[in-house]
């Protein structure tokens, strides 16, 4: 029962933010503030990570694969592939939950609970297209974004790490890069990207918006937020791949 | 005016407010008292459409906006201000750019245009240098001040003040008090606040309404509290010994007076 009030909650909600803006200009201004927030904000995070997910991938793949009928091209065509298809559409979206989705919470909750939002809805302004619709665009413009920088930063570690632990040469990974690349893995992690982007700031969102009580529930909200998040995108996760790439 | 009839609101099997019908006068300052939980703050968020109330009439000057489209409420809300308990400003915005917010919101007035208002808003309200200040800067008394510079800055008809006095020392309380009554009677605007504090009440209490349990129990003028025969009233509005003798005091008072005319 509560599952579904949560679910209609949510509906309602996203529904809710379908309105002409009161003034697009101001909509527009907080929608780059948003895009600032999300897209600069978790950059430095995302850069350390994917740089280490490059790394250990292309020192673990050599690891395994250590016969000498394996040409050494195929360590950096799996890191490639894993990284494009998997890991750093997933992986940097399960940390951006943490990051963005939990400072999307706890700033809708606090302004909820410090009466910001009710203070917004007096004025007449329509809060959920205001304060809900630019941070889900802003996600939905700066994930994807992070993702395919996230892909070049990995890349690059991989690359590096390659090299200075001696497991092949540059020319040789940078071959390995362009053997046999599908350009739809790009569409793949793309899609994940989207899809996460849309779950991370919606959910986040609702979670925020709709905080009832005191700052001890806004905390609740947010570590609710990235949890359900996190589960949300891994679902999405699964039937994505199966869809994209099972056909 | 505001007029209010039959108004009920309850909360699953909670009823909060009952039958409660009140005229809210324009040019006044309407206040609502009562016991916590009497059901004041649920009552002023119905007036202001932050619930709905499941029977009865809300009218702001015969428009009823429980009946009212959307765009319409949205017309209504423009001509309302509000000042909240605990300021509601915004907290990543400077004070200039708080009461800056609904001019760009609803105006297409040139910046230059938007700081004089600003300025002059300040100005009204007492408050010089803070224009570049952040909320978290400035005190409890001066947060208030500017939550009233926000809301007035459209010019409204209506102005909500919810208890406008919590967390303030006396002397800053009236101050506050004395700033709406100002307003209230410069701009002609239907005031209505929510208020535990008895000097306000007994200060600037031009029409006031007493909930008790969600029903309207008594109203009247703060000139007409002293002499109420409610028993209700009377141990809400004087609630202390020192009260207690106050108005026994002005009663004896007042029948002095009445005894020294009729022998004149």
């Amino acid at each position: 029962m509560d599952f579904f009030t949560h679910l209609g909650t949510y509906v309602l909600t996203i529904k809710g933010m379908f309105t002409r803006p009161e003034n697009p200009r101001m909509y527009w201004k907080e929608l780059m503030q948003q895009c600032v927030e999300i897209g600069v904000g978790s950059l430095p995070i995302v850069l350390i990570i994917s740089m280490f997910l490059g790394a250990v991938m292309t020192v673990q793949t050599a690891y395994q694969l250590v016969s000498d009928l394996i040409p050494k091209t195929t360590i950096a065509v799996i890191v490639r592939d894993s990284l494009i298809l998997e890991l750093s559409p997933t992986v940097i979206c399960l940390v951006l939950a943490g990051v963005a989705g939990s400072k999307i919470a706890s700033e809708l909750g606090n302004m909820r609970i410090s009466e910001q939002i009710d203070a917004l809805e007096i004025m007449g302004i329509n809060t959920k297209s205001y304060l809900i619709a630019p941070k889900i665009m802003a996600a939905l413009m700066m994930v994807p974004c992070l993702i395919a920088l996230s892909i070049v930063v990995a890349l690059w570690g991989g690359r590096i790490t390659a090299e200075l632990a001696g497991i092949m040469d540059t020319g040789t990974y940078d071959r390995g890069l362009l053997e046999g690349f599908k350009p739809f893995s790009i569409t793949v992690a793309m899609s994940k990207a989207f899809t996460f982007a849309f779950i991370i700031s919606s959910v986040s969102a609702y979670f925020g918006y709709n905080v009832k009580g005191g700052a001890l529930e806004i905390g609740r909200s947010s570590t609710f937020a990235v949890i359900i998040s996190c589960i949300l995108i891994l679902l999405a996760d699964y039937v994505l791949t199966i869809l994209l790439l099972n056909a | 005016m505001i007029t209010v009839s039959n108004l009920k609101k309850s909360f699953g099997d909670k009823l909060v407010l009952q039958d409660v019908s009140f005229n809210f006068l324009p040019g006044k300052c309407n206040l609502i008292i009562g016991t916590s939980g009497s059901g004041k703050t649920v009552l002023m968020k119905c007036l202001v459409g932050l619930f709905t109330p499941d029977a009865g009439e809300i009218a702001y000057n015969d428009q009823n906006i429980l009946t009212a489209t959307t765009e319409e409420r949205k017309q209504l809300r423009q001509q309302v201000g509000m000042l909240f308990q605990g300021s509601a400003l915004f907290d990543s915005m400077t004070v200039e750019e708080n009461i800056m917010f609904p001019l760009n919101m609803f105006t297409k007035d040139s910046v230059d245009k938007k700081l004089k208002r600003v300025n002059e808003t300040l100005e009204r309200v007492n408050l010089k240098d803070v224009n570049k200040k952040f909320p978290s800067e400035i005190s409890g008394g001066m947060k208030k001040r500017v939550g009233i510079a926000r809301a007035i800055v459209l010019n409204p008809k209506y102005l909500f003040c919810d208890e406008p006095n919590s967390g303030l020392d006396p002397q800053t309380s009236m101050v506050i008090d004395k700033l709406i009554q100002d307003l209230t009677s410069e701009f002609n605007t239907t005031t209505i606040i929510n208020t535990h504090d008895m000097n306000s009440v007994m200060e600037i209490g031009d029409n006031i309404l007493y909930l008790h349990q969600g029903k309207k129990q008594w109203h009247g003028t703060r000139h007409d509290i002293i002499y109420s025969k409610d028993e209700l009233l009377n141990k809400f509005i004087f609630a202390s010994e020192f009260l207690q003798d106050a108005k026994q005091m002005r009663m004896i008072e007042a029948e002095a007076l009445q005894e020294s005319a009729k022998k004149t």
